[in-house]
């Protein structure tokens, strides 16, 4: 007979302290003694976590009105401009955005030193953050200039709504060409002398749900050190299956989440600002999506191991940028993790740009929140769409083009 | 006699000059090569180890060429508080100094195998790898 749990009955066990929850990691050896079967019957939970640079982030900002009251048309918070095409005293600041009067790449390569995603880790650090705001004026709104002080806790709201967070998989980037590249992928050097990956693989929350049988709209999750929701599907949500050389489907790949959290509540050991030489400022995020072990199915892609997941290298000299395919294959997680991979015959060293401690750290954690009950999980209003939903990518028509 | 541990940094017009046989014949110097590199835009890094009394006006002479001359004494320093483990920077590494220690996928800074290239602090995209100076 098969196995079944609903979200109701996994909730009982956290209320009553029976749950049994183990982190992604530790679901793979486990699953590889017992079996599938018995490892669903003995565990209710699987946690999962990835820490790493997340471009498509950023936090609404409630301010507070002044006396008089200003109607906000420019923002910039520590000298970085922040969105204010909403109302008066409401902004967006967005993780990539550069200081203002950055070099930016000038002085090729340039090193973004601080920018919207600093921004947001000073405010959680409970650092004072200088505001600057102009507006045009209006009988309603009449001051036109303001310069103050804010944090974290002198403003009313503030939280974080990333539209893309959490990607299913990832390239694996190399270098084919013969210069040093600087890309969001970091550094690569010259002639396939490294290669870059940022995944957390076995611990990576939408590769261990690949499906999205159980992470939906709703779904409760560990959000830069505060519990978060997934608001939506991501931006550029284009599950599909990935296959190897051979045309062999291995998994999906693709799939993203939009996610939405008190910033508040957050720690900036999982909120990050970032830069990238060349490239810009980003900001690292901290995720942990709990799966809940609803049946042997969940189980069994819950259980995948680093030798079972795959990533596609992908050239950024030439290949991503400009749409070119050199099919260059995919390598797993496993080869990955120790340190070399062979591209077209030749042994090229790896890194990763995500952290895997940092996402055993998160999967722990959120494992322990479980068990200590403060944390439930939720059933997902709706379902995300899947490899099998057929959703069609779309390209910006460039009609200008020569 | 003490020797000191130097970087020289050579720009694509100093890197093909015979420098170092200046600084044995010239000065009488002792010299040790414990590291040497050229990029393809030409720029040179080298370590040396230098022993002997005209110590001074070889390092003269290497100003008065244009080359950059560094103490080995300034060094790199991992903030572990700051650093997130992401590991970016071990490819950057030329000699190893920074390694993830696997499994647990740590970064790991061998301070005795920096040269103090600095592309760690470079790349480090939370500039938890600094330069300091004794």
């Amino acid at each position: 007979m098969s196995i079944s749990r609903t979200y109701d009955e996994i909730n009982e066990k956290i209320k009553s302290g029976k749950v049994v929850v183990v982190t992604a990691e530790e679901v793979v050896s486990i699953v590889k003694d017992k079996g599938i079967k018995k490892a669903t019957q003995e565990i209710d939970v699987v946690t999962t976590g990835t820490f790493g640079p997340m471009c498509s982030s950023g936090a609404f900002l409630n301010f507070g009105h002044s006396n008089p009251r200003i109607r906000m048309s420019k923002v910039w918070l520590n000298d970085v401009p922040a969105y204010t095409g909403i109302a008066a005293v409401d902004a967006y600041i967005g993780a990539t955005e550069p200081k203002e009067g950055d070099p930016l790449n000038t002085n090729h390569p340039g090193k973004f030193s601080y920018g919207g995603g600093h921004v947001i880790e000073d405010l959680v650090r409970r650092k004072p953050v200088l505001l600057r705001a102009y507006s045009y004026g209006t009988d309603c709104y009449p001051r036109k200039e303001i310069k103050t002080t804010i944090t974290l806790d002198s403003i009313n709201e503030a939280f974080l709504f990333n539209p893309r967070n959490a990607y299913q998989n990832y390239n694996c980037a190399v270098n084919l060409s013969n210069k040093t590249i600087y890309t969001y992928m970091g550094m690569l050097k010259p002639n396939l002398e490294n290669a870059h990956y940022s995944t957390s693989g076995q611990l990576s929350p939408l590769l261990k749900d690949p499906y999205f049988m159980t992470i939906g709209i709703g779904t409760r999750i560990f959000l830069g050190g505060g519990i978060g929701y997934v608001a939506w599907h991501g931006t550029q949500h284009f599950p599909s299956m990935l296959k190897d050389n051979k045309g062999q489907e291995l998994h999906p790949s693709g799939g993203t989440i939009a996610v939405i959290g008190d910033l508040k509540q957050m720690d900036a050991r999982y909120i990050r600002g970032c830069s990238f030489l060349g490239y810009g400022c980003t900001m690292a995020v901290g995720i942990g999506v709990p799966i809940p072990i609803l049946n042997e199915e969940v189980m069994e892609w819950a259980a995948k191991s680093d030798e079972e997941l795959f990533a596609p290298v992908v050239d950024y000299s030439d290949e991503y940028p400009n749409f070119n395919s050199k099919g260059l294959g995919v390598v797993s997680y496993a080869e990955l993790k120790k340190g070399e991979i062979e591209v077209l015959g030749k042994r090229v060293k790896t890194a990763p740009l995500s952290s895997y401690p940092m996402a055993v750290e998160i999967a722990s954690k959120l494992k322990e929140w479980i068990k200590l009950g403060k944390f439930e999980l939720t059933k997902p209003v709706q379902k995300l769409p899947n490899a099998n939903d057929g959703i069609v990518v779309n390209f910006l028509d460039d009609k200008g083009k020569k | 006699m003490v020797s000191r541990k130097i970087i020289l940094r050579f720009g694509e017009e100093t890197s093909g000059k015979p420098i170092i046989y200046h600084l044995v014949k010239d000065f009488d110097l002792i010299v040790n090569i414990i590291k040497a590199r050229i990029n393809p835009a030409k720029e040179g890094t080298m370590v040396l180890e230098i022993t002997g009394k005209n110590y001074d006006r070889g390092i003269a002479f290497l100003n008065e060429q244009n080359i950059k001359v560094q103490m080995l004494d300034e060094h790199v320093v991992h903030n572990k508080e700051s650093c997130t483990s992401c590991g970016v920077c071990t490819t950057a590494c030329p000699t190893g100094a920074l390694y993830l220690k696997r499994p647990e996928m740590q970064v790991v800074f061998d301070s005795s195998k920096c040269i103090v290239c600095q592309q760690c602090v470079k790349v480090c995209p939370v500039k938890a790898m600094e330069v300091c100076f004794d």
